[in-house]
């Protein structure tokens, strides 16, 4: 337990020391609401979305936004690299197991991403008057539920790359559909029909829908939930028996 | 006392068999050294010595702990350097001891140990910062900061330029001489010859020598080869003669003589009486290189 703290910390250490993972992860998705915020027509109320205004809906997207920056391109690189630089192997030499190291970064990254929730809220809450969550416990496990599977599908992509660089492309070409389907281009409330039907089944799209539910006062809906577990296990499962230590 | 104990060793790659029953036996406080030429499975040996590896067969005991069946009791007593690992680019040097040492029931005052590894200047630097040289001392340290009984160093000083390899010579003696038993896989003959009590030579994943090298050199006969320019032509016969010589080459203007006993005399002697003044002239006689041809049949590099 002492090891995993201080693991953690000196990882927490190194990543901040990297300004470009350090401004996408944690000070971009703040930016991004500010200036979404920003725009008046944003904070209108609007008939088409339920009499929601556009900020409202921007909340969780911005805070999906911060976990995928972490799990699909931090998290895998950061392993890969670990990996091929053979600081897992030589971890393995001493009484430290390997495994301790990704247990270390697996609560860095979701360290980081629930400061930039707290951070996210807090904003959305002092400048444009977005409702703090009115079902803090569902607003908990449905965060809680995404964390797992982004963190799961990070590992997955972790142990599948040949590299870090792999690790850092296999990541990027992932991030940008999972983050369309979340609604950061087009809100899942404008969302054609079908689209939003495919939505429901990535986990970007369930996680969403959850936080907007749970911040609305209703537990997640059972199908998101169980997208949100059947990705975990499947990306999890995946991870743990095609993962190498070198 | 045995310390490390390595008995029957086989370990395959899939079709390919890396180590082929290997045996030998380290005793404590000595510098026994690994000697073979690169894929000859020296460092797959020792992988299973640090429990790195699962053997196929044979049976390993190191400070009387089976490697395979270790709980982090091993792992305590035994450190290891291992080729080619780094650590992050911006860990510091004092971060990465202090975090090391944290994993150890009883470390040693890492500060001291960077002091006596020339890094005490270095605390506050990067890995990524950090020369070649100072790479491979850090890692050094970190094989040495839980106060390992026995030290596991795979190929130290590759990369190295020839002052700071002689620099971690100097160092593994006085690691030697606080009673850590080392283990030092290399392919550099002049390392193996100058630090290490025993050497065992693989090759091609059997072990096909086990001794000093001094001990491994008289293995092979006594060949010597003498080298000089003659200060005029001479008929090859006056040498080949001789009862201690076995062959006379020309190389340029110089004459080759090899062959044994008190051959140094011998030609010496003829040359007097024929007043022929030798000039250059070497005495070449084996070593540890010779041994290697002639036990694998081939130059190590």
């Amino acid at each position: 337990m002492r090891t995993l703290t201080r693991l953690t910390l000196t990882e927490s250490r190194l990543f901040l020391r990297e300004p470009a993972a350090v401004f996408f992860a944690l000070a971009f998705p703040p930016i991004l609401l500010i200036v979404l915020g920003s725009i008046p027509a944003f904070r209108e109320h609007d008939p088409n979305l339920g009499g929601a205004r556009v900020i409202d809906l921007y909340a969780p997207i911005v805070i999906t936004l911060a976990l995928t920056m972490l799990a699909l391109s931090g998290l895998p690189q950061l392993v890969a690299t670990y990996r091929e630089k053979g600081i897992l192997r030589r971890l393995a030499t001493t009484p430290v197991r390997p495994v301790t190291m990704l247990g270390a970064q697996l609560l860095m990254c979701t360290a980081m991403a629930v400061t930039v929730l707290v951070v996210v809220l807090a904003i959305a809450r002092i400048a444009f008057g977005v409702a703090l969550p009115h079902l803090v416990p569902a607003y908990v496990l449905a965060y809680l539920l995404c964390v797992l599977a982004m963190l799961s599908i990070g590992l997955l992509v972790a142990s599948l790359a040949p590299s870090g660089r792999g690790a850092g492309a296999i990541g990027s070409v992932l991030f940008f559909p999972m983050l369309f389907f979340a609604g950061l281009w087009a809100p899942r409330e404008t969302m054609p029909e079908v689209l939003r039907r495919v939505s429901d089944f990535t986990p970007l799209g369930a996680g969403v829908q959850s936080l907007s539910d749970a911040a609305a006062g209703h537990w997640p809906q059972l199908l998101h939930v169980a997208v949100m577990l059947g990705w975990t296990l499947v990306a999890g499962g995946l991870a743990a028996r095609y993962f190498r230590w070198e | 006392m045995a310390i490390i104990e390595v008995d029957g060793l086989v370990k395959r790659y899939g079709e390919h068999t890396a180590v082929d029953g290997v045996s030998f036996t380290v005793e404590q406080g000595e510098i026994f050294g690994i000697l073979g030429p690169n894929g000859a499975g020296k460092t797959t040996t020792v992988e299973c010595v640090e429990g790195l590896r699962r053997p196929d067969a044979g049976h390993i005991r190191v400070c009387g702990i089976d490697p395979r069946r270790d709980t982090g009791e091993l792992k305590q007593l035994l450190g290891a350097q291992l080729q080619e690992s780094q650590l992050p680019d911006k860990l510091r040097v004092a971060e990465a001891m202090e975090l090391y040492s944290s994993f150890y029931a009883e470390p040693t005052d890492w500060r001291q140990l960077l002091d006596v590894l020339g890094l005490g200047a270095t605390l506050g630097k990067q890995f990524r910062k950090l020369s070649g040289g100072q790479k491979q001392r850090l890692s050094i340290a970190l094989a040495l900061v839980g106060s390992p009984r026995v030290a596991v160093l795979d190929e130290l000083t590759t990369g190295l330029d020839p002052q700071a390899r002689r620099d971690a010579w100097d160092l593994i003696d006085d690691i030697r001489n606080r009673g850590v038993t080392i283990v030092l896989v290399t392919h550099f003959m002049e390392e193996a010859e100058r630090l290490c009590d025993r050497l065992a030579v693989i090759d091609a994943g059997r072990l096909v020598a086990l001794d000093s090298p001094a001990g491994l050199v008289s293995i092979v006969d006594d060949t010597q080869r003498i080298r000089f320019r003659p200060s005029r032509p001479m008929d090859h016969a006056l040498l080949t003669d001789l009862p201690e010589v076995s062959a006379v080459e020309r190389a340029g203007g110089q004459l080759v003589v090899t062959g044994s006993g008190n051959l140094l005399h011998a030609v010496t002697s003829v040359l007097a009486r024929n007043q022929i003044v030798a000039a250059e002239l070497r005495l070449e006689q084996t070593t540890l290189d010779d041994a290697f041809v002639a036990l694998t049949g081939r130059a190590i590099d």
